[in-house]
């Protein structure tokens, strides 16, 4: 089997089960106004979008085709990109976790011999904790992605794929920036146009005087050896153009075979993650090309539990998200307790199967188990990944994953026997009657059946069973 | 049409008026119904809490009890769905591909209630009449699992005397969701806070759906508001006729704390 991605480096494992967590953030009013405000507007945006794609199945369905082919033979391709990527005079290095990717990364930014780098959003980099590597290395990373700047300057965590910040509103913003941007006008108001120049005024300032970038990437091309990056604010041009270094790092996962896919995918992201037609930017970069843009191109493969995922052959299909965050946006889990209720970077029902896989499911117990299987996530995935399959395949696993029985799987045993059991379960219902005589009417049930009354009202067990009702008639 | 009757173990013990409506107004509709003896459960609550193992004689009980009829109804989304879309999953994990085939056999003959009425046999006026103001919530395993799409709503469309009132919002989730209502029972009940408002700014006096677990939930909440509202389940609606003593008419509505 192979290696998960190892604990206490990154952010995939949270400290708390999801609903010691959750609970927490159920209880903020604001948080929760903040979301449903997000994941309402962006929703409306996307289906409208969508709803002008008369081809919109079609594409989903040729998404999953190729994400299916490009994972049942990623080593193959994966081999290819390296070939055309060092052909094209860029560097591939391996990081089998990411231990190893943040030592190749912090290892390049000295041997380019600055202590700043400047970034492209990236969730590679957040999955790995290469922010916090990098500063305990002496390196200041820098976001320039509007809304990770914002979770940066906040000494915050970002709770959501997209939108980082998209628990933020724009006075808590401002609030940031006035504590923590260097330079930022005493006067600064919370006007969106104000909060973005002032923002911007800091980036240009740090684009211009930062000889090294890191970025992730959307898509790579393995024909040719192009790496792709897709964004809406230009940041990710600048990082990507500017610098004299560029280091990409990628989940293996992202290759795809040829340019012709690209044509899929490029159609596919922006509708379901922004809600837009076609997303503001998009650059491509194949090597390094002399005197243009960076001089030196690095380009890290990172694995970091996706073996793992890969050797599973139901769960793999994770591997297929292409991080637009369409099933968060529609996840009513998701739009009431955040992204930082999951612990990891991946939240929502992505992250829910995504996350305890690049773990191991014995490490991550509580997230297959974030969801009521309501299948809104399926729906609106453009690679059509089955979430709601993947997590009662999960499910399983964490059961099996125990090495005591607990009491709930004394319970389900004990159930499952019964049903079995016509004549048992028969005296199942007849018990089911008495303690509604007996007056308990689901108050001091054991944990964690009382969680129902928490909220809810038990209806009494009615005096006739249907079968009973049936055997009378 | 001689119809099976999968009754639903929740159905059975908790809800026994929404499994009778579903006998009385098939026979109504002139049909025989049979209830398969030794039957319990599909098992769903075993598969999607992670006892696959455990729910495997539930699987088989099923399919050998069920596998003598053509046509099987049961008056739940979920369980339905249970049959028709985790049956032979849970056969196959458990390297049974004999008992995997034979479930799907089975589950090709199971219907939701209202697939039954408006595929299989032709009808969305049942003859039904209901005064009531109604909203209807398309739970989420008959809206994405069975794709049963508007047929619920054409059917309560025929009702006389029903008032139909959209529930907004309706598409998503209840927060009930099996056993995450009570391993998730903070979240679940913000979203069924979120579902009880959508529900009583309809001004509707019942909420309907074809899922007694969904309705437990919603019901569960709206008793302890004391909204007055009722969750009443779809086939309770379509037995109900002017005749005194019909199905609906003695609906259930004392809950208690």
């Amino acid at each position: 089997m192979p290696a998960t991605a190892p604990a206490g480096v990154g952010q995939l494992r949270g400290e708390e089960p999801f609903p010691a967590a959750a609970r927490r953030s159920l209880a903020d009013p604001q948080l929760r106004r903040n979301l449903r405000h997000a994941t309402t507007t962006i929703r409306g945006k996307s289906a409208a979008v969508i709803a002008e794609a008369p081809d919109w199945e079609q594409l989903r369905a040729a998404g999953a085709a190729v994400k299916a082919d490009t994972i049942a033979r990623l080593p193959e391709l994966l081999e290819q990109l390296e070939a055309k990527v060092t052909e094209a005079g860029g560097v591939v290095h391996w990081a089998a976790d990411a231990v190893e990717a943040n030592r190749i990364v912090t290892d390049l930014v000295r041997a380019a011999g600055t202590d700043r780098i400047i970034k492209v959003k990236s969730m590679a980099t957040q999955e790995i904790g290469l922010n916090e590597a990098l500063d305990s290395a002496g390196i200041t990373p820098v976001e320039t992605d509007l809304a990770e700047l914002i979770v940066q300057l906040g000494g915050d965590r970002p709770s959501h794929i997209l939108v980082p910040a998209i628990h933020r509103n724009r006075a808590e913003i401002r609030d940031i920036f006035l504590r923590a941007m260097p330079g930022v006008d005493p006067s600064l108001t919370d006007d969106p146009a104000a909060l973005a120049a002032a923002a911007r005024h800091y980036l240009r300032k740090t684009f211009l005087s930062t000889p090294v970038a890191v970025s992730g990437a959307n898509f790579a091309v393995a024909e040719t050896g192009t790496l792709a990056v897709v964004e809406s604010e230009g940041n990710g041009r600048m990082c990507l153009t500017l610098p004299e270094t560029l280091i990409t790092i990628m989940g293996v996962e992202k290759v795809v075979p040829t340019w012709r896919d690209l044509e899929v995918f490029l159609q596919l992201l922006p509708r379901a993650s922004t809600g837009e037609r076609m997303n503001p930017y998009t650059s491509m970069w194949t090597g390094v090309t002399p005197g243009d843009g960076p001089q030196a191109f690095h380009l890290v493969l990172l694995d970091n539990g996706r073996s793992a995922v890969l050797a599973d052959e139901v769960g793999r299909q994770a591997l297929w998200c292409i991080r637009c965050s369409a099933c968060l946006n529609v996840c009513p889990v998701y739009e009431r307790t955040g992204g930082h209720a999951y612990g990891s970077v991946y939240p929502g029902p992505i992250g829910a199967v995504l996350s305890p896989q690049l773990t191991g499911v014995a490490e991550n117990t509580s997230l297959p188990y974030a969801s009521t299987l309501c299948g809104a996530c399926y729906d609106a995935c453009p690679v059509k990944i089955d979430i709601p399959e993947l997590l009662v395949h999960l499910r399983a696993e964490v059961v099996e994953s125990r090495r005591r029985p607990t009491a709930e799987s004394i319970a389900m045993a004990a159930a499952a026997h019964t049903m079995d059991r016509v004549g048992w379960y028969e005296a199942a219902q007849r018990a089911a009657r008495l303690s509604r005589l007996a007056g308990r009417r689901g108050r001091g049930l054991p944990p964690p059946l009382n969680g129902w009354t928490v909220s809810r009202d038990l209806p009494d067990a009615p005096a006739e069973t249907f079968r009973d009702w049936w055997a009378r008639r | 049409m001689r119809i099976a009757l999968f009754v639903t173990c929740l159905a059975d013990t908790m809800f026994p008026q929404a499994a009778k409506a579903t006998v009385l107004l098939l026979e109504r509709l002139g049909h025989e119904v049979v209830f398969p003896d030794g039957q319990t459960c599909c098992g769903q609550m075993h598969i999607n809490t992670g006892y696959q193992p455990e729910a495997v004689p539930l699987v088989r009980r099923h399919a050998r009890i069920f596998d003598a009829y053509d046509v099987i109804v049961a008056p739940s989304g979920s369980c339905v769905g249970t049959v028709r879309q985790q049956h032979a999953m849970v056969a196959r994990r458990a390297g049974d591909e004999r008992l995997a085939s034979l479930a799907e056999s089975v589950a090709a003959r199971t219907y939701e209630l209202s697939e039954l009425l408006v595929d299989v046999l032709g009808v969305t006026d049942v003859g039904a009449y209901y005064p009531h103001r109604v909203t209807y919530h398309p739970t989420c395993h008959s809206l994405r699992v069975l794709r049963v799409g508007d047929r619920p709503l054409r059917l309560l469309r025929e009702v006389r005397g029903l008032g139909l009132v959209e529930l907004p919002a309706a598409e998503q989730c209840c927060g009930f969701g099996g056993t995450f209502a009570l391993k998730n029972a903070d979240t679940s009940t913000a979203m069924l806070a979120d579902k009880m408002h959508h529900v009583l700014s309809t001004g509707a006096d019942v909420c309907t759906a074809s899922d007694s677990s969904c309705l437990m939930h919603i019901g569960g909440g709206l008793s302890r508001l004391r909204t007055g509202v009722r969750a009443v389940h779809l086939a309770e609606i379509l037995a109900s006729t002017e005749q005194p003593g019909t199905a609906g008419a003695q609906s259930r509505s004392a809950v208690t704390r």
